[in-house]
């Protein structure tokens, strides 16, 4: 035992009073491994965040349709941005030819269900994921230049293409989540449970 | 007392050693890949450094700012346009090193300014905030070693196939953080949330929901990788931890969470990272089932008669692994394994196996049971339970390894269709 010990053993005031001091010497009551009983309700880091700093980074769009901006946009004006903005990567029109392998991936093709590749009729459940996607993250080289309009009508046109939609929609806010994929009715949430089974 | 330190160094090494050194880590840079078995082939070649034959007759380089990894050292991570793979058949343990950490990227890696980097909460919170990095760190902190691994992590097709080209999408770090329910409770979550949506600030911005349990349970919001700042291809300067569930829901260069009472469907977990079972496609598979692959002696390395340690990782996305086994019969009969200590939930589990290998042709394989009680699936099991058009996610079949009786280890390919 080293004098300092001998000392908090004989004096345990100023074991107290040197709580500090003493955290990092061997100690034979031991300290209580967690702090949290010593937890804040709060801790006070971080600021509130302002509505527009919120408005600004909330650019999701959610199945209900929460989150389609204002705007709208159809499938004819979708044709012609298509070609000057995604034709290059995703094929003039979308559709995977034999032996051409496409920087980007095919997005138009038959709906039934086992066709491949997978496009956005055989294999996309929801068409406001078609919205967000686009929005956040296309023309690959240029991620974000969209104006929501051109985005409504890009998505009315890659719809259209796949059969999805008539020609004639003008698709926006209060439409567009209501568009049935036909894809919807294939999806199923996991349903491996952990445990032997193999699924 | 300084100076006269530097005087003496400057002496010894004189000017020759430094620049044949420097030359030789050049011309060793351009070696191709070396598996850390392979030293006859490494001995063989003649563009290594210059080395004395005796090097205690020449006093080396001195301390340096950064280290570097012996010149004779070669591994390296197997780069494509979209992703690189670690060298697991390099590795004798499950910290992976954070440069050779596995990426996987869906619009490259943004350089980010971590003072300029800001994370903001909202959607059913009572307080939206921002918190910068420095906020961050100032909670409370965690150290948790666990596992990432790609959903998508699987390949097959030829024998001359390595652990790296197999699964070498799964690497494992030491991740500091904080946990994310001290930062949820210093916003304060709604009772109405059921999901949240995490998003990155790569171009990408990419987004995944996640189910609330998951924040309670053991999810971190990390900003150290085996102890320094988190790798820019792993999220610099902050990223999101799950524990065992898929690595694209580890969202990067975290920026953004919002609660939610419902999912977003994003494309991430609609069009990718879902996979068909039967007639349906199955969504949401969050959690990695069981797996395990023995990484020495595997492809391209080679055997010798007598003793053989049969080396290997296993883990599982559900919690510890409890066993592992080990066949050197094809699968005919399996032993267990010895496990390295300690064994952590959600974490690469290091095992070993001493095979006294009389030089017959054979196969070796390595099955994992968790502690869930799933024992890892042939091939032909998942495609029992799934369909034979088994998608690329998700898979976690037993792998086989073929010994050659001279020696040569080559992958065992399998089909199902
Ligand atoms: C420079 C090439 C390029 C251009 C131009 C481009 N894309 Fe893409 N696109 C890609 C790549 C690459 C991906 C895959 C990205 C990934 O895997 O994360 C992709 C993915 C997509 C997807 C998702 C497909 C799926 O099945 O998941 C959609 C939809 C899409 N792009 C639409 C567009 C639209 C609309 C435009 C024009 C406004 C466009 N892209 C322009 C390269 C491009």
């Amino acid at each position: 035992m080293n004098k300092k010990t001998v000392l908090i053993l004989a004096c345990p005031v100023m074991l107290l009073l040197m709580s500090l001091k003493t955290a990092f010497m061997p100690m034979k009551a031991q300290l209580p491994l967690t702090d949290s009983l010593k937890r804040p309700a709060k801790f006070g880091f971080g600021r509130p965040a302002t509505a527009q700093e919120i408005a600004a980074w909330d650019i999701d769009v959610r199945p209900d349709g929460k989150g389609l901006p204002a705007g709208q946009g159809d499938v004819k004006k979708g044709r012609v941005l298509y070609a000057q903005k995604c034709a290059m990567c995703h094929g003039v029109d979308g559709i995977e030819k034999p032996g051409v392998k496409l920087p980007g991936n095919a997005l138009v093709g038959d709906t039934s269900a086992t066709s491949k590749p997978k496009t956005i009729g055989n294999y996309w459940p929801y068409a406001t994921t078609l919205f967000d996607y686009m929005r956040r993250a296309m023309p690959y080289n240029m991620p974000g230049s969209l104006s929501n309009d051109e985005v409504y009508s890009i998505t009315a046109y890659l719809l259209n293409a796949n059969k999805i939609i008539k020609a004639d929609v003008v698709l926006d806010a209060k439409n567009l989540y209501k568009v049935v994929m036909p894809a919807k009715k294939l999806f199923i949430m996991d349903d491996r449970k952990g445990g032997p089974e193999i699924k | 007392m300084e100076k006269s330190g530097n005087k003496d160094q400057k002496v010894a090494t004189g000017k020759i050693s430094r620049r044949t050194l420097l030359g030789g880590v050049i011309a060793a840079a351009v070696l191709p890949v070396q598996s850390l078995f392979a030293d006859e082939k490494l001995a063989e070649n003649s563009i290594l450094p210059e080395i004395a034959d005796d090097p205690t007759k020449t006093v080396g380089p001195g301390p340096s700012p950064v280290g570097k990894r012996s010149p004779f050292e070669q591994s390296v991570r197997k780069p494509s346009d979209i992703s690189s793979r670690t060298p697991l058949q390099d590795l004798h343990s499950t910290i992976t090193p954070a440069d050779l950490h596995f990426e996987r990227h869906h619009a490259g890696i943004p350089t980010i300014d971590p003072a300029k980097h800001e994370l903001l909460i909202h959607g059913l919170v009572e307080n939206p905030m921002k918190f910068t990095l420095a906020d961050i760190k100032r909670f409370p902190s965690v150290t948790r070693t666990c596992f990432i691994e790609c959903a998508g992590n699987f390949r097959t097709g030829k024998a001359e196939m390595t652990p790296q080209d197999i699964l070498g999408l799964t690497s494992q770090s030491e991740w500091t953080g904080v946990m994310l329910s001290t930062i949820f409770n210093e916003v304060g979550i709604s009772d109405k949330a059921k999901w949240f949506l995490a998003e990155g600030s790569d171009a990408a911005i990419m987004t995944r929901t996640i189910p609330i349990a998951k924040a309670w349970d053991d999810a971190m919001i990390v900003y150290a990788q085996n102890g320094e700042a988190i790798r820019p291809e792993q999220g610099y300067p902050m990223r999101l931890l799950l524990p065992g569930f898929e690595g694209n829901m580890n969202i990067k260069w975290l920026r953004r969470i919002e609660l939610s009472e419902e999912p977003y469907m994003t494309r991430e977990e609609t069009s990718k990272y879902t996979y068909p079972v039967k007639d349906k496609i199955r969504m949401f598979s969050f959690e990695l089932d069981a797996r395990s692959i023995i990484t020495y002696p595997s492809y391209p390395q080679k055997v010798n008669k007598g003793w053989v340690e049969i080396r290997g990782i296993a883990w599982s996305g559900r919690g510890k692994v409890e066993k592992v086994e080990v066949s050197t019969d094809a699968g005919k009969t399996w032993q267990l394994a010895n496990l390295q200590e300690p064994v952590l939930s959600k974490a690469h589990t290091y095992f070993r196996y001493l095979w006294d290998w009389k030089g017959e042709a054979t196969e070796i394989l390595s099955r994992v049971t968790d502690e869930t009680g799933y024992l890892q699936p042939t091939l032909a099991q998942l495609a029992e339970a799934r369909g034979v058009n088994l998608g690329g996610y998700h898979m976690n079949p037993i792998t086989a390894w073929q010994i050659k009786n001279d020696g040569t280890v080559l992958f065992k390919p399998e089909t199902i269709k």
